[in-house]
């Protein structure tokens, strides 16, 4: 299919979103997002609760369809491939989960193993080398042999992001890092998502409603309102914007209290409704 | 009027979309099983394994007791009706009869369901809520690859040999009636069971145990991965295979019975 594959190139952005449209049943929830990103570079990705921020991170890793629009990540629009060809840009991207995502009955070590196991004919001994270089790279050597269990909230993430990166991915996703944990160790997860950046180049997207850590890890940041983009620009760009909802947002202003019955019920009815189920696995089946 | 009209076609609809995610969620595993392996990708021998010692090794001890009491009941049930026509020496075939054809993959199934289809959709079902589903699929792993097919394979396998112990058990609880109390000596009930069994009794009971095996496990494995979010929807996904599995095993059931009458007739 050559109208779907571009020539690799060396410059130019990884990740190029065009005119992108994502709904759950009749509700659209991404209005048609326009955005790049460099390699080697992170992108925040920013939004209230309800913003379509966690959407947009699912359908860029392929867990959603867009309805329209197109997703080019190297050289091929994932949203117009086939399941395989999905898959082999898969291998080379990694995401973390909100919550870390790691198989319960697995051990710390097996879970970060399972990418290799499954897609490469490494010797167990080589994997078992990979895997204790990736655990000590987000600083949790010596952890492979505790259930995920047995590990703090913080550890959990960092062995989600080993997992992530066991692949040698190119491009690291990641889903609230700081999500539920204390300042303390949300300090350290973006201590290693900027160690992990100046080590290995990688480019990557996180979502985050996190300002401070936002403004800590960034290159590129985009504010997401109602499923539009409201912003898109460097740190200091954003901390200059002077658009209304912007600094609403970036100065934590609460919205005005809904006073009126009617419009409180109309707030309530019109939340979105969940996503799609069985959406997962019918793709490819 | 057009409205009711409008529900039953509605409700019709949707019974054929579960009935068709049921075919092709066990399509996919048969593909991952026969197929996938010829095309250079490795059957998760392991899992399976495991699987098969989950389902079926450690539901050994409850399994033969519960069938021991049921051939002793039936013995019981049999010989009241029997006794009047003094023809208990039928006890011994009556048992034998009704545990290999019917009771035996029934009971198994039933007890298959509370033990290992729940469980499915409880283990899947915690999965995609905790995004372990998810994570797969972004590692490029097919779920029902790694999660489902092992499954199939261990209950299609393990759920014939679970029907064998239970039709086994059952005659020995049976035994124990008729030797306590129809005259029969252990070797005399045993011969006068096996007597009484044709090849095709034993043989259509196994073949609707292995149809419960694929009903349970596609129920299970696909109530869990149509698991909503939070852990009120694991419980209620739990629930649902638990009924819809029981419905199902009845109603396969029946469609086989009625197809072994009709061609034996013949």
């Amino acid at each position: 299919m050559p109208e779907n594959v571009k020539e690799p190139l060396q410059s130019g952005p990884v990740i190029s979103v065009r005119d992108l449209r994502v709904k759950y049943g009749e509700q659209e929830i991404l209005h048609g997002i326009n955005f790049d990103v460099e390699r080697s570079q992170t992108l925040v990705i920013l939004g209230g609760s309800g913003s379509g921020k966690s959407t947009l991170l699912r359908t860029l890793v392929g867990l959603e369809k867009p309805s329209a629009g197109q997703i080019w990540m190297k050289g091929q629009d994932i949203a117009a491939i086939s399941r395989e060809q999905l898959d082999a840009i898969r291998k080379k991207i990694g995401m973390s989960f909100q919550g870390g995502a790691l198989f319960g009955s697995m051990t710390v070590g097996e879970n970060v193993a399972l990418p290799l196991r499954e897609h490469t004919n490494l010797e167990a001994s080589t994997i078992e080398i990979i895997v204790r270089l990736k655990l000590d790279q987000v600083g949790l050597g010596g952890f492979e042999d505790y259930m995920p269990s047995e590990l703090s909230g913080g550890m959990k993430k960092r062995a989600a992001v080993a997992r992530a990166m066991a692949m040698d991915s190119e491009i690291l996703f990641f889903d609230e890092p700081s999500a539920g944990l204390d300042p303390i160790i949300a300090a350290g997860i973006d201590h290693l998502i900027l160690q992990l950046k100046k080590a290995f180049h990688m480019t990557m997207i996180v979502v985050t409603h996190e300002l401070a850590s936002a403004f800590l890890i960034a290159d590129q940041m985009m504010l997401i309102d109602k499923g539009n983009i409201l912003a898109f620009g460097t740190p200091e760009e954003m901390r200059s914007s002077t658009q209304p909802r912007v600094r609403q947002f970036l100065d934590r202003v609460a919205e005005p209290e809904v006073s009126q019955e009617l419009d409180y019920l109309q707030m309530l009815t019109e939340r979105r409704p969940g996503a799609g189920r069985m959406a997962g696995w019918r793709r490819g089946a | 009027m057009m409205d009711s009209v409008a529900r039953v076609g509605e409700t019709v609809t949707n019974i054929l979309a579960y009935l068709g995610g049921l075919a092709s969620l066990a399509g996919r595993s048969a593909y991952c099983v026969f197929v996938a392996p010829f095309k250079g990708r490795h059957l998760r021998w392991q899992a399976a394994i495991s699987q098969a010692t989950q389902v079926g090794v450690r539901a050994l001890p409850i399994l033969s007791l519960i069938t021991f009491f049921i051939g002793l009941i039936l013995a019981l049930q049999s010989a009241y009706e029997l006794r009047k026509f003094g023809a208990l020496s039928y006890v011994a075939s009556a048992v034998a009869v009704s545990l290999t054809r019917e009771l035996g993959p029934l009971i198994t199934a039933i007890l298959v369901i509370g033990r290992s289809g729940s469980a499915f959709a409880a283990e899947i079902g915690t999965m995609r809520v905790t995004e372990e589903i998810d994570a797969l699929e972004t590692m490029a792993i097919e779920p029902v690859d790694y999660l489902v097919a092992p499954k199939f394979v261990a209950m299609i396998v393990m759920m014939p040999c679970l029907t064998i112990l239970a039709n086994t058990m059952g005659i020995l609880g049976g035994s124990l009636f008729g030797v306590a109390q129809a005259d029969f000596t252990w070797v005399r009930y045993m011969q006068s069971s096996l007597d009484s069994l044709f090849l095709r009794d034993v043989m259509t009971g196994l073949i609707k145990s292995v149809m419960f095996g694929i009903t349970i496990t596609a129920v299970g494995c696909y109530e869990g991965l149509s698991t909503g979010g939070g852990a009120e929807e694991i419980g209620r996904s739990t629930t649902k295979s638990v009924v819809i599995s029981i419905f199902l095993v009845i109603l396969v059931d029946l469609i086989f019975t009625a197809l072994f009458f009709f061609v034996s007739k013949r």
